[in-house]
This record gives C-alpha cells, sequence and structure tokens, in this order.
C-alpha cells in the first residue's frame, strides 16, 4: 500500500465518522429519550399512562390520553383546513396558470414556511383567538384557533410537494386525456389527481407530522386545558405543549413522565415518516415504470 | 501527511478547555431555582456586585423543584423556592428573603369586585361555572391557571385548593405574564398571578372582604401569602453567608419594596 492509498484510505474513514456522527445522534437522542422515559412507563403501567386521563403529577397520576386525543383533533382539524386549501392552490398552480404566475406564486408560498412559529402563534393570539371569542363565544384560546393556525401552517408543505407532485405526471397522460375529449377540470380529477396521488399522499403526511410537532405556536393558541375537548370552542393540550409548558419547572418522577410523552410522541411520528418514505417510494417506482 | 489532523484535534481540545475554564471563574455564589424569584436575585447580584466586587454571584432559573434539588445536590450554593418546602426537603436550610401575596385577578370590566376564598376554590374545582353565582352576568366563567410544578401554582393549590384538584377544563399558561396577558383580553375570565405583578390591565378580587395590599398582607389579614425562600444546605460558605446579609440588610430589603414585593422585617 503506497502513501496516497493510505491518505485515501484515512479520508474515506474521516468523511465516513462525520456521515454517522449524524445517525448517531438520532440514535443517542433515542435511546436517552427511551431510557429515561420508559422506566416511568412500566412502572405505573402501559395502560394507565395512555388512558388515564388525570394529568396531575404531583399528585402521581399521570395519564396522556387527553393529550393524546388532543393533538389528534388538533392535527385532524389542521387537515381540515390545510388540505382543500393547498390541493386547490396546487391544482391551480399546475394546471390553469401560466409558468410564469406559477414561478412567482410558488417561491411566496414557501416563505411562509420560512416564518418562525412563534410568529404565527402571535398573530394566532392577537388576532384570532379574540375573533373566535367574539364570535362564537368560549375562552377563544381552542382547538379552532389551534387548528385554523396550524392548517396555515402545513401550507407551505403540502403545496410544495404536491405541486412538484403533479408537474411530475408525464405530458403524454394530459394530452392523451384531452385528445379523448375530456374537459381540463376532468382531466385534472380523472388523470392528473390519480396520477400524482403517492405524491399528494406523501405531502399531506409530511404536513401532518409537521402539525402533530409543532409547539410553540400551538401553546399560544390552544389554552393547553388537560381535558378532553369536548367541543371546538374548549381548549385543548397536545402532547407536545405538554412537554414545552412543564419541562421548566419538573423534577423527578414528573421529568420522566414528559420524558414518556416524548417517547410517544417519537412513536407516533416514526410511525407516520414510515408511511410517507413507502408512498413516496411507491410513487418513484411507478414513474420509472 | 496526517499532521492536519493531529492539529484540528489540539485545536479543537484547546477551544473546548478555554471554553470550559471561561465558565467556572468568578462563580463565588452559584443562586438558582425559583424563576419568580430570579429577577429580584438578579438585581441583588448587580447591586450587591458593586459593594463586593471580589465576589462573583451568579443567577440562574429553573423553578423551584430544580432548585431545591441543586441545592440538595451541592449544584449551588444558594438554592431559591417561591413555595413552601414539602416534607422530605425539609432537611434544608430555609431564609424567607421576602414574602410574596397572590392576587385572584379579573378583567377590569367585571362587576364582581369581591370572592370568598370558598367560592375562589369552588371557580378553580369547576364547581362553580358561571359570574351569575356571584352577582355578575350569566356568563360561563373562564378558568386560567398554572401549568404544574410552577411555584406560583403550588402555593394556591395550597392556600386556596387544599386537597382538592384544579379541574382538567383549566386554560393552562406557564408565566404570571400569559395569565395576566389573558385575563387582561378575555371579559369573563379569572387567574391568580403575584401580586406585585397586577397591573391596570386587570382587576384584583378582593378575598373575603379583604383588598390585597402590603398593610393587609402586614397585619396578617389577607391569607395568600407565600414565602421567598432562599435555601442551603446546612452552614452556607462565607461567600454565601456575605450574599444571603446583604439581601437580608435595609439596602437589600429596600429593593424588595421598591418591586412590589413584602420585606420581611
Amino acid at each position: 500500500m503506497n502513501r496516497l492509498e493510505k491518505k485515501d484510505r484515512l479520508i474515506r474513514l474521516a468523511l465516513l465518522m462525520v456521515a454517522f456522527s449524524a445517525v448517531s445522534i438520532l440514535a443517542v437522542i433515542t435511546v436517552f429519550m427511551f431510557e429515561q422515559g420508559t422506566p416511568i412507563m412500566f412502572k405505573y403501567g402501559i395502560k394507565s399512562f395512555l388512558a388515564g386521563s388525570d394529568w396531575y403529577p404531583s399528585e402521581k397520576s399521570f395519564g396522556l390520553w387527553p393529550m393524546i386525543v388532543g393533538s389528534f383533533y388538533v392535527t385532524l382539524g389542521a387537515l381540515a383546513i390545510g388540505v382543500p386549501f393547498g390541493l386547490a392552490c396546487s391544482v391551480v398552480l399546475t394546471e390553469f396558470s401560466s409558468a410564469r404566475l406559477r414561478r412567482i406564486i410558488k417561491p411566496v408560498i414557501e416563505l411562509l414556511a420560512g416564518i418562525p412559529s412563534v410568529v404565527y402563534g402571535f398573530m394566532g393570539m392577537v388576532i384570532l383567538v379574540p375573533f373566535i371569542r367574539k364570535t362564537f363565544g368560549g375562552p377563544g384560546l381552542s382547538v379552532l384557533a389551534a387548528a385554523v393556525i396550524l392548517g396555515i401552517m402545513i401550507l407551505p408543505t403540502i403545496i410544495s410537494i404536491s405541486v412538484d407532485a403533479i408537474l411530475a405526471v408525464p405530458p403524454a397522460y394530459r394530452e392523451g386525456s384531452i385528445a379523448l375529449g375530456a374537459t381540463p377540470w376532468q382531466t385534472v380529477r380523472m388523470v392528473i389527481m390519480p396520477a400524482a396521488r403517492s405524491g399528494i399522499i406523501a405531502s399531506i403526511i409530511l404536513g401532518m407530522g409537521r402539525a402533530i410537532g409543532e409547539t410553540m405556536a400551538v401553546i399560544m393558541v390552544a389554552g393547553n386545558a388537560v381535558g378532553v375537548p369536548g367541543s371546538l370552542l374548549a381548549p385543548v393540550r397536545t402532547l407536545t405543549s405538554n412537554i414545552a409548558l412543564e419541562m421548566g419547572y419538573a423534577a423527578g418522577e414528573h421529568r420522566q413522565a414528559l420524558f414518556a410523552t416524548g417517547v410517544i410522541l417519537f412513536i407516533i411520528i416514526m410511525i407516520l415518516n414510515t408511511i410517507a418514505n413507502v408512498t413516496s417510494s411507491g410513487r418513484k417506482r411507478k414513474t420509472k415504470a | 501527511m496526517r499532521s492536519p489532523f493531529y492539529m484540528s484535534s489540539f485545536l479543537l481540545c484547546l477551544v473546548l478547555a478555554a471554553a470550559c475554564g471561561g465558565r467556572r471563574s468568578g462563580n463565588d455564589v452559584i443562586v438558582a431555582g425559583s424563576t419568580s424569584l430570579q429577577p429580584f436575585a438578579d438585581k441583588w447580584a448587580e447591586i450587591f456586585a458593586k459593594t463586593r466586587p471580589d465576589l462573583g454571584v451568579s443567577v440562574q432559573g429553573g423553578g423551584s423543584s430544580a432548585g431545591i434539588q441543586a441545592c440538595k445536590s451541592g449544584a449551588c450554593q444558594i438554592g431559591m423556592s417561591s413555595r413552601e418546602l414539602k416534607a422530605d426537603e425539609k432537611d434544608l436550610h430555609e431564609i424567607i428573603v421576602a414574602r410574596d401575596g397572590l392576587a385572584v385577578i379579573v378583567h377590569p370590566s367585571n362587576p364582581v369586585r369581591g370572592a370568598t376564598l370558598s367560592e375562589v376554590k369552588q371557580i378553580f374545582a369547576g364547581d362553580l361555572v358561571n359570574w351569575k353565582f356571584l352577582g355578575g352576568p350569566d356568563k360561563p366563567i373562564t378558568v386560567v391557571t398554572r401549568e404544574e410544578g410552577s411555584g406560583t401554582r403550588g402555593a394556591f393549590q395550597e392556600l386556596v385548593m387544599g386537597k382538592t384538584r384544579i379541574f382538567r377544563g383549566a386554560i393552562t399558561e406557564d408565566s404570571n405574564g400569559t395569565v395576566r396577558e389573558i385575563v387582561a383580553g378575555d371579559p369573563h375570565s379569572i387567574g391568580f398571578i403575584s401580586l406585585g405583578l397586577v397591573n391596570g390591565q386587570v382587576r384584583a378580587l378582593g378575598l373575603d372582604g379583604v383588598e390585597g395590599n402590603e398593610a393587609n398582607i402586614r397585619n396578617g389579614r389577607y391569607r395568600l401569602v407565600r414565602p421567598f425562600l432562599f435555601l442551603t444546605r446546612g452552614e452556607p460558605t462565607a461567600a454565601a453567608r456575605a450574599f444571603i446579609d446583604f439581601v437580608l440588610s435595609d439596602e437589600g430589603q429596600r429593593l424588595v419594596t421598591n418591586e412590589g414585593l413584602i420585606p420581611v422585617k
């Protein structure tokens, strides 16, 4: 082995180490979180942790059910708002507007993703919450407020990925459909959307991941009550806000219970990401074939 | 050929060493704990630095429970707590450095001027849900509380709620400021914050017919009072002793009064 080969090897090793550092950070976080969070789940029983509805850490009762339901409601609400708007926007951008307009509007929408979440939260607190309180009653800090804010926050994710998915549909599909006498809307509905389906689903799942993981904006507008919300206008607490709200003062088992909250959140997001990966790899295979 | 690697790792070590070394110097006393006490401790430390520039005092937050833990483990010389110690924490040496009233606050437009402590307890337990029972408008009460683990919530729980739980539907916020902001925005809400933080945006309710002010706290008629504690493990170190003496001195206590707290003397 000459000197050059040695040097080559060394550099390869160094690069490998750097490349693996990212993976090992993930591994360290995962191990740490599970190590901190799981003992308390087993101590009090996984069932009472997941299904218990009383969260009074100072009295040793750790039920995450209201937060799990809360995260679910808020995310569902965000999708109910973000998906129709996002898909409509991507269809208009790809099918019913010129390439020039798209070149202007798409970057602007992607700029939305760059606004810090605390700004969304602040806008929500100052404008949306008082509006909901005056129009619909209740405290204003509610599932509805969180869903609207999150719905707006996931728009850039949904739009930019589904625009790319729709643009990736081969032009021949579109031309064939028009040639057979279909109207542009029929083409979109029956040819383009089904062909871009896996990309669109991936965009929705990634948006969903963003909505579940969002913390700051939700804390500011959701009211953070630990009960299962009875209506759209009731306050709600999500898994992420539970950690961020109480982290500052938590000690002992309370702290471990917050790590356990993180474990649950981690598992939910892993499942979502896996689904997103599977659907988008399905898309790649399809476009190749 | 390998020298760049050695060089860079050597440099990295050097930087790390410098960073660690830099942080260690000048912290003779570390004060950590309650975020309610932290702003006052910051001011004390600032003035103390002028009289005793040879002693470095570093103030950190973290919350009452964290401060108690840090003091027990010896990670800080002085722990700060804004709630009474629990039975298993009583082995620490406690010094009351100031007292703070808790105010139950409502929106300024609310016609209700006062309530009994038992009414307040029922409101926060979720049993009394409409202002009309207190002589106010026929509107549901929006209850705002602090998060679990907060010293302010701990004090409220102990002084008002006793063994009763704050009900699950209560809106939960993580600072005095946010609670005040929400109560200032919602005409039908009720919350509790430190008495010193009550301003024109909100109104404090009289409790059992007693207004919350310094005179009523001093003569013992206003009941929602919590101690602000400094904690040490055993005898304080000489540097910690000097800081505590300063805090309890006339100058230290004058600052307490200026900031809306109740001095201990």
